[in-house]
């Protein structure tokens, strides 16, 4: 009867694993695999080459100048959206805006709903150099002198990227910390302010680290997804000027699909695997010690 | 009474004032541009280059029309048809999976959660090349399917392990009751499981829902014909084919846009309750 219903049970669970073991582990070994290999899309023999695409990897620029521009990506992401995340969470929650805080978090939140397509395309209409707002605004307050050609210039390029995921993301992860906000008991406050404690001495010796684990989860998801970033160079620049917004998997794609080098491709993808899985593990265990403490 | 008097006094100081100007520049600098597109999809290409910030002196609805049999038609049935796809694949399969591996007793139910966890560490990108190999080599290449599979996929890991949180918690009298009464398990997880979960159910569907909708590397590189792109590649192609018609191609952005925002202002609570709880960006 046990048996019979264990078994049972066991179907439910098929589909699942069948479709995450074709789609997604399969791909992933075989990945591995043909980060040893070198073959083109049309061809019928991959051919064995070892570690010479690992060897490639060591020594190409280009791979520098990417992970140059995921780690920038990675650290001003962490600064705003994590740190000025975190300070617009408190003050969104702080009793003085307490009539306008719901009103405020849904606009801020807007964007994250928003396709990536979208919010680049609207974005070239930001930085085009002749028409774009960007440009006419710095014209109309009298700072013509800063305009330029944000995406065509080396300089301004990788930063003006950067500052796309900034606005779409800064209201998702502020909602992030409002909810882990809202779960702090009240009564540390109340304690803290009968003590005589300020709001900014309330905000770093009781919010801080009341959601210290929320930090944590976010700090790991904007650095995960500005080592996966694709769709912004990849529309906005197309990894230009020269290779100056090259990011890792954006390199990966022309590699394989555009230079047609598959096994080399493979070898890059190989390399934000084991930077975004580390990455991933440790925030997956935060997340499930949170969980438990809970 | 009187601590709320002084609390009271004390709300509104310099720093507050200075937060309320740096809070609503925030806002505007979110809005603004969001507002922007709306006003601009209404003016033609003369329009927006010669006064980018001005109201359109004409409101031209015909933009939305111009857009939609140009194209759009097409690309929005097509993201239409992948995403209630990808939506009834994940609720069935996840939902499947998460009783499955609550039924099954001893280690082998938590061997196969953990098996469907690991796919929560792994990045798209990861697989973007082999994916591209197999469904090639298994004809899929260049169907519904190139996408509907891998977003199936990809979705699982997050949506199993939300359904199954869920599904713990259910009382087993109910259960017991039915099993004591010959139930089978197919019967249990459609009379008591499912209609007891509709709340984490409808944050699944939202959460897949906004992710197939707005998914771009596989849609991108698993589909060449353009008679079967979604909408987020086809306004790709809509931008390069129109040139300089802005007011239409920003017309087919509002349009792209539409369906998730309606989604959102409609089922707002668990649209930020399921990001709340899958942390995990789109």
């Amino acid at each position: 009867m046990n048996r019979k219903r264990n078994l049972q049970a066991f179907c439910f669970v098929i589909p699942a694993v069948l479709i995450l073991g074709i789609f997604v582990y399969f791909p992933l070994v075989n990945n591995i695999i043909y980060s040893f290999q070198s073959f083109s899309l049309s061809s019928i023999i991959k051919e064995w080459v070892g570690l010479e695409n690992y060897k490639a990897l060591l020594s190409d620029k280009t791979i520098w100048i990417c992970i140059k521009n995921n780690i920038l990506y990675a650290i001003i992401s962490i600064i705003i959206q994590v740190g000025f995340g975190l300070v617009l969470a408190a003050v969104l929650e702080d009793i003085a805006f307490r009539k306008f805080a719901p009103f405020l978090r849904s606009i801020y939140f807007i964007p994250t709903v928003i396709s990536l397509t979208v919010i680049c395309l609207l974005f070239e209409f930001v930085y085009n150099p002749q028409m774009g707002l960007l440009n006419s605004f710095l014209n109309a307050i009298g700072l013509d002198n800063l305009s330029q050609v944000w995406l065509g210039n080396k300089k301004t390029a990788m930063l003006s990227i950067i500052a796309v995921s900034q606005w779409q993301s800064i209201g998702y992860v502020t909602m992030l910390f409002i909810v882990a906000i809202q779960k702090i008991p009240k009564d540390l406050y109340e304690a803290a302010e009968v003590d005589g404690a300020g709001k900014i001495k309330r905000f770093f010796y009781i919010t801080v680290p009341q959601v210290r684990q929320m930090f944590f989860v976010t700090m790991m998801l904007t650095v995960v997804g500005a080592f996966t970033v694709f769709n912004e160079p990849y529309i906005l620049t197309g990894g230009g000027p020269g290779t100056a917004t090259m990011v890792l998997s954006l390199y990966m794609y022309q590699t394989g699909f555009v230079k047609n080098n598959m096994g080399y491709a493979s070898t890059i993808a190989m390399l934000i695997f084991v930077i975004t899985a580390v990455l991933s593990s440790v925030q997956f265990l935060t997340y499930g010690t949170e969980k438990e403490e809970r | 009474m009187k601590t709320k008097a002084g609390k009271k006094r004390r709300i509104i100081g310099f720093g507050e004032i200075i937060w309320m100007i740096i809070l609503i520049i925030l806002a505007i600098l979110i809005v603004y541009p969001l507002f922007w597109i709306l006003i601009s999809s209404f003016k033609d290409y003369q329009g927006i280059y010669g006064d980018v910030w001005g109201l359109p002196k004409e409101w031209l609805f015909q933009n939305y029309v111009e857009a939609w049999n140009k194209g759009i038609s097409q690309y929005f049935v097509n993201s239409l048809i992948v995403t209630i796809a990808t939506v009834i694949g994940v609720v069935l399969i996840s939902s499947f999976a998460a009783f499955g591996a609550c039924q099954l007793k001893g280690k082998i139910g938590a061997i196969i959660f953990l098996f469907c966890m690991c796919g929560l560490l792994l990045s798209p990108q990861v697989c973007l090349l082999p994916l591209f190999m197999l469904l090639k080599t298994l004809g899929l290449k260049n169907t519904y399917w190139a996408m509907i599979l891998p977003y199936i996929a990809f979705r699982l890991p997050l949506s199993i392990m939300l359904i199954r949180s869920f599904f713990v918690g259910i009382s087993k009298e109910l259960e017991e009751a039915a099993t004591i009464d010959g139930a089978s398990l197919f019967k249990i997880y459609r009379n008591i499981y499912l209609p007891l979960s509709k709340p984490i159910i409808s944050t699944v569907i939202i959460m897949t829902a906004y992710y197939a909708w707005n998914e771009f590397v596989f849609a991108t590189i698993f589909i060449d014909d353009s008679s079967l792109r979604t909408i987020p590649i086809g306004l790709m192609t809509f931008r390069d084919g129109l040139m300089t018609e802005w007011g239409v191609v920003l017309a087919g952005m509002v349009i792209a846009c539409l369906p998730i925002m309606i989604l959102f202002l409609l089922m707002q609570k668990n649209f930020i309750r399921g990001m709340a709880a899958g942390s995990v960006k789109g």
